[in-house]
């Protein structure tokens, strides 16, 4: 058993590569618990912080437990809604991640194919969409997001504003990421069509489609699965801004930014662990997802190496 | 006799994540001033290795385990850097293979060579330009004072290495290594080259050590052979007495292994490779075998099969022009004529050889009868009927499946990310052949076992096979279309020899079994003559000559022919 595991951790060279990398293995063992905290928030947390009638105002503002005025049942303290800060970490945590997955699979799936028929196809379709995909990249990723999210709040009915927010975050964030997909896609896309075996496909009378989607597209994943999980990253980082901007999720489902926009009003008022937490939990999340994506790309990428 | 280079029992190690490998195991290896020493071998038994561990350019994490490189009486294993950098390129040059890579495109001629010989002398600029011009011309370049100046693109290939060898010698260097510098370039100009290396060996009294996997080459320049194989020499002697009389098993497989020019083979001997594993057979699909493959594709009759002087394929005035029609931005825009005025016939059940140097068109023809470019005037027919041509062949076009093709490079015509299992099925199931699972697992079993691949095969993916396997499983995926017509664009010449008297007896051994008409291409002439009943001569986009191949190679009836045949080199002792 371990001796097979042993051979395969040699013969796989992504794998071999990962366990003999201690960058890559501290940033997954982080990005493990940072996920794995999210996906068992609801039975790991103390308490449920978007139950407003389990929240007591008494207990707002209480410092870290080990500070003096400390709670033990609030082991990080807890913000102004008195909420349990750690609890509200997690399902932050939760719904950024959420909000990122989502985000990322709207972005992926829309650039890739545009990436796809872009290179497949060539010609003008190749022309125009290009051109649009440089011209939202020289706009920053924020403000196209933002747009997105002003556009849905003016268009949609104001009762429905809450429940359909992760919807907008998603769209305004997949709108602002899916170029990245379109251009590493198009540009392998372009490298594969002229290997031979897809002019075999082609005299074979394949229908386009088939060969971009049942040929082409396997041999792009590995581009694809690094800017995935840089992207994710992305995404994350996207939608806390969004939130500590005030447009993202509403303020009684707090996702990090959220938190952290909450901490700041009290950042010079001593109560400092408002903001550090929920921004030290951002800033491991996206460092270790970014770790992971760096060690994909130089793993995947045979010339760095 | 006092070796300028000599090589004692050279070990050198390359470390992997599966442990060491050994890439040369204990080379001995002299070579005297005024010598050309042959280093043969197929590609991985280290002959490039040799000559990087000389010019101490071993790819890192590649070091020399143990042993000798004596140079000049000195010994050149553990040399620092900067003694190293003194040596290489002042007494030790190297000639490459690529004379596009080697050049910097960037840098006219001059600079170039100027550089070079003012690196490793003290002499003034308009000296090192008036050595350089009077090296080119030593190398044959015509009006080098004129085109010294000009940059390495406005120079031909055989021009370029002609540059890279003056370049080689301009500071008049004790010992040359050339690794392959002759493999890029067309027959035509590789004589050229071979000579010019030849006599200026004699002249300069320069001791060179000539890599290459081609034994014609070999046995036209060089005095004296090593065989390689897997790191080890296999055999070193005089060049007529290696060649001509083998000693070890390995050198008379290897030899006979190589088509010939001057007569016609059956068959090749097949050469066993001592690393190839035991073929697993173990892992078998319930009912496959080849036999079971072969009753299959012959289950349903094909006409085109029968061999008879019945033309299968037509092609008429074919001109195939490329960039036409579309108006430049700037200026006029004519376009590139790649075929002109083409007519050939291909009758049931023939192998139609087409040969044709580099540029010729050789391919662009396949690529219009396979419908991947479109024609600018002439007409296809096949099987009576018209052939469209380009992208008006309907998808559906009855001749997408019965015309099928094999292509030269295995490496990028099979799919990475599929199984061998769903490469091979995937023209079955496209094609409608068979509906049945079961039937088509055990219909690719058997083709592969058709092929000479173990049943197994079918698991794994296509990077887990050397070329040669590749390119077994690529003709397994034509001919499980059940094609009447296969068209082979240089299917062996990206192999090695001895894979490609495999793959070449593969070919026949099918061509006979299903009456397979076959176009095949090649630049290799030797190829066609073990291959083709008939030979088309192309040169430049237009046919020079067709004729029987027995007539053609025993007497060319145009120059052109004439020429191709007398400068590719041949294996008559």
């Amino acid at each position: 058993m371990i001796e097979s595991l042993r051979r395969w951790s040699i013969e796989n060279e992504l794998v071999y590569l990962f366990l003999r990398s201690p960058g890559a293995l501290l940033a997954a063992l982080v990005a493990l618990l940072c996920v794995g905290g999210a996906v068992l928030s609801p039975w790991i947390a103390a308490n449920d912080p978007y139950d407003i009638a389990s929240l007591d105002i008494l207990d707002s503002l209480i410092p870290p437990s080990w500070s003096d005025g400390g709670d033990a049942r609030f082991l990080i303290g807890t913000d102004d809604q008195g909420r349990d800060l750690l609890a509200a970490i997690l399902y932050g945590t939760r719904l950024s991640l959420l909000v990122g997955f989502l985000a990322i699979t709207f972005a992926s799936v829309l650039g890739v194919t545009v990436g796809l028929m872009a290179g497949y196809f060539g010609g003008r379709f190749d022309a125009i969409v290009m051109r649009i995909a440089d011209v939202q990249l020289s706009l920053p990723a924020i403000l196209t997001a933002l747009l997105i999210d002003g556009i849905a709040r003016g268009v949609l009915p104001q009762g429905q504003h809450d429940n359909l927010m992760i919807m907008v975050l998603t769209v305004a964030i997949g709108l602002s990421l899916w170029v990245n997909f379109a251009r590493t896609v198009r540009a392998t896309t372009f490298v594969e069509r002229n290997k031979e075996y897809v002019q075999s496909c082609e005299i074979m009378g394949m229908h386009p489609f088939r060969i971009m989607f049942v040929h082409i597209l396997p041999n792009t994943m590995g581009p694809i699965l690094v800017i995935l999980t840089v992207d994710l990253a992305v995404a994350v980082l996207l939608e806390a801004t969004l939130s500590f901007l005030g447009v993202g999720v509403p303020a009684n489902q707090p996702s990090l930014g959220t938190l952290i926009r909450i901490g700041t009003e009290y950042m010079f008022s001593g109560e400092w662990w408002i903001v550090i937490f929920p921004s030290a939990m951002l800033i491991l999340m996206v460092i270790s997802i970014n770790l992971l994506g760096d060690f994909l790309r130089d793993a995947l990428n045979p010339r760095i190496r | 006799m006092s070796a300028l280079l000599s090589i004692e029992n050279l070990y050198v190690n390359f470390p992997t994540r599966f442990g060491e490998f050994v890439a040369l195991d204990g080379v001995n290896l002299n070579v005297a001033a005024g010598e050309i020493h042959g280093l043969v071998g197929e590609s991985g038994a280290g002959k490039s290795t040799v000559g990087a561990a000389v010019m101490g350019l071993l790819q890192s994490p590649g070091y020399v385990a143990s042993g000798k490189i004596v140079f000049a009486g000195e010994n050149l294993v553990g040399l620092n850097n900067d003694a190293y950098h003194r040596l290489r390129g002042d007494r030790i040059s190297m000639i490459f293979q690529d004379p596009q890579t080697s050049l910097n495109p960037l840098l006219t001629i001059a600079t170039q060579m100027i550089e070079t010989i003012r690196q490793h002398r003290h002499v003034s600029a308009s000296d090192a330009r008036n050595q350089a011009i009077a090296l080119l011309a030593e190398t044959g370049i015509n009006d080098i004072e004129k085109r010294i100046d000009d940059y390495p693109h406005q120079f031909s290939g055989g021009m370029r290495q002609r540059v890279v060898i003056g370049l080689a010698l301009c500071t008049e260097p004790e010992l040359i290594i050339a690794d392959e510098p002759t493999t890029a370039l067309d027959v035509s100009v590789q004589k050229q080259i071979l000579k010019l290396i030849r006599t200026l060996c004699r002249e300069r009294n320069i001791g060179i050590v000539l890599i290459t996997h081609d034994i014609g080459v070999i046995n036209e320049t060089a005095d004296r052979v090593t065989v390689l194989r897997s790191g080890r020499v296999i055999e070193s002697g005089n060049t007529k007495d290696v060649l001509g009389k083998p000693k070890q098993t390995y050198t008379k497989e290897l030899m006979a292994a190589v088509p010939r020019l001057d007569k016609r083979l059956d068959r090749f001997k097949n050469i066993v490779g001592e690393d190839d594993k035991v073929i697993d057979d173990s892992w078998k699909v319930p009912l496959a075998s080849a036999s079971f493959a072969t009753q299959w594709l012959l289950s349903e009759k094909n006409e085109g099969n029968e061999r008879n002087s019945h033309p299968l394929l037509t092609v008429s005035n074919l001109d195939v022009t490329f960039n036409s029609g579309q108006a430049s931005w700037f200026g006029k825009n004519k376009g590139f004529k790649a075929l002109s005025n083409i007519n050939i016939d291909l009758m049931n059940g023939e192998v139609l050889g087409v040969v044709g140097e580099s540029g010729s068109g050789k391919s662009t023809l396949a690529k219009a009868i396979v419908g991947l470019v479109p024609l600018s005037a002439g007409s296809m027919e096949f099987k009576g009927k018209m052939l469209p041509a380009g992208k008006h062949r309907d998808r559906h076009h009855p001749s997408r499946r019965v015309i099928q093709m094999v292509f030269q490079d295995p490496y990028s015509s099979l799919n990475n990310r599929k199984t061998v299992e769903s490469i091979i099925a995937e023209p079955i199931r496209f094609y409608g052949l068979s509906h049945d699972e079961v039937e088509i697992k055990k219909l690719v079993a058997s083709v592969l076992e058709l092929v000479g691949m173990p049943q197994r095969a079918m698991l794994k993916y296509p990077h887990q096979f050397s070329g040669g396997q590749r390119q077994r499983i690529a003709v397994a995926r034509a001919l499980v279309a059940r094609p009447e017509f296969l068209i082979c664009d240089e299917p062996t010449s990206a192999l090695d020899v001895s894979i490609q008297a495999q793959i070449l007896n593969l070919l026949k051994d099918l061509q006979q079994t299903f009456g397979l008409s076959i176009l095949f291409i090649s630049h290799n002439l030797a190829v066609i003559r073990q291959m083709a009943d008939r030979v088309v001569v192309i040169k430049n986009g237009e046919v020079v000559e067709t004729s029987n191949t027995e007539q053609f190679f025993s007497a060319p009836s145009k120059t052109y022919s004439q020429m191709l045949l007398s400068e590719t080199p041949s294996l008559v002792f």
